[in-house]
């Protein structure tokens, strides 16, 4: 999978620490039910750590997830410490987020203490001034 | 979304509210009747609101995580349909007392059981008549930092202390000054 693949719509990309993580604080159970308002900015939603594909099967399986997670297992890591949010000492990716707009830029970013989850209000605003961006630029065009 | 719902604060004129609106500490529960946690938090709640008297408002919002909880919309639902009735709190109590047993038949039974017209609350529930006021509940939970259930506000202010009674106490006394 390439970022490239979402040129012309938003990209948010979740990195997390690992799956498995208890359920009712769980950051990705939580976007699992706010995507249809990431749906309504035409964002494309993916969730990224370092464990293996099935272990993200099963997991996505478990929790009923609506969206990929993508596995950053081989090289462990690589994406993470592309984006500068790999931690060596424990071996996972940050808890960290992304807000990528339309030409591939990244428009925000945030990366939480481990143990908290950050939510979904700060993407949601960094879509909302990604929305309203495009419409200026496209009003004075 | 309404742009006018205060997103940590509970609005006496839309939101289930309990206590007194002269209250000198309001707290706000986003919850949902299949979480756990929000189970254990059920008891505490209770007992603030014992200790705490004319001084507390509490208010309740729906925040249900139904990908893993398959019976919180519909749970949410009977509560708002019980509120219709006159009743959200005696069911919202029920509900969380019956974490384990709400089906819509055992959401049916506990509308008999509190002399509500069972027919029209089961009725209501099953075509989702309350969906969008839940989820504005739940949008509103999104915006304000609702991250997960429990999560209370205090005076407009996220708590994120320890779910006990001794450590909610505390703090409440001292939003309260």
């Amino acid at each position: 999978m390439s970022l490239r693949e979402f040129r012309g719509q938003p990209v948010i990309l979740a990195f997390y620490p690992a799956d498995w993580s208890p359920v009712c604080g769980d950051q990705m159970t939580l976007y699992n039910e706010v995507l249809e308002e990431f749906q309504a900015f035409q964002a494309e939603l993916l969730g990224l750590s370092v464990d293996g594909a099935w272990c993200h099967a099963a997991y996505a399986r478990q929790n009923k997830l609506h969206f990929p997670l993508l596995a950053d297992f081989e090289p462990k890591g690589e994406v993470a410490r592309a984006y500068g949010v790999y931690d060596e000492k424990e071996g996972t990716c940050e808890r960290a987020l992304f807000v990528i707009d339309s030409d591939g830029i990244i428009h925000w970013s945030y990366v939480s203490p481990i143990g908290v989850n950050p939510g979904a209000n700060g993407i949601l605003s960094a879509l909302e001034e990604l929305k309203s961006k495009n419409e200026m630029a496209e009003a004075t065009k | 979304m309404s742009a006018r719902i205060a997103l940590t604060l509970p609005d006496p004129e839309r939101d289930h509210i309990s206590g007194s609106v002269d209250g000198s500490v309001r707290l706000l529960e986003y919850g949902d009747y299949e979480c756990p946690s929000c189970g254990m938090a059920q008891p505490i709640v209770k007992e603030i609101q014992r200790q705490l008297g004319g001084d507390l408002l509490f208010a309740f919002r729906h925040f249900p995580l139904t990908k893993i909880h398959p019976h919180s919309e519909h749970a949410a639902e009977a509560a708002e349909a019980a509120g219709t009735q006159g009743n959200f709190w005696d069911m919202h109590d029920l509900l969380f007392e019956n974490q384990r047993a709400l089906e819509d038949e055992d959401l049916t039974a506990y509308a008999a059981e509190l002399g509500l017209d069972k027919t029209r609350l089961i009725r209501e529930v099953t075509s989702s008549l309350y969906a969008a006021r839940i989820r504005e509940d739940f949008k509103s939970g999104i915006r304000g930092g609702v991250n997960g259930t429990p999560t209370f506000f205090i005076n407009g202010e996220r708590y994120d202390g320890a779910l006990d009674l001794r450590h909610l106490l505390n703090s409440l006394a001292f939003h309260s000054t």
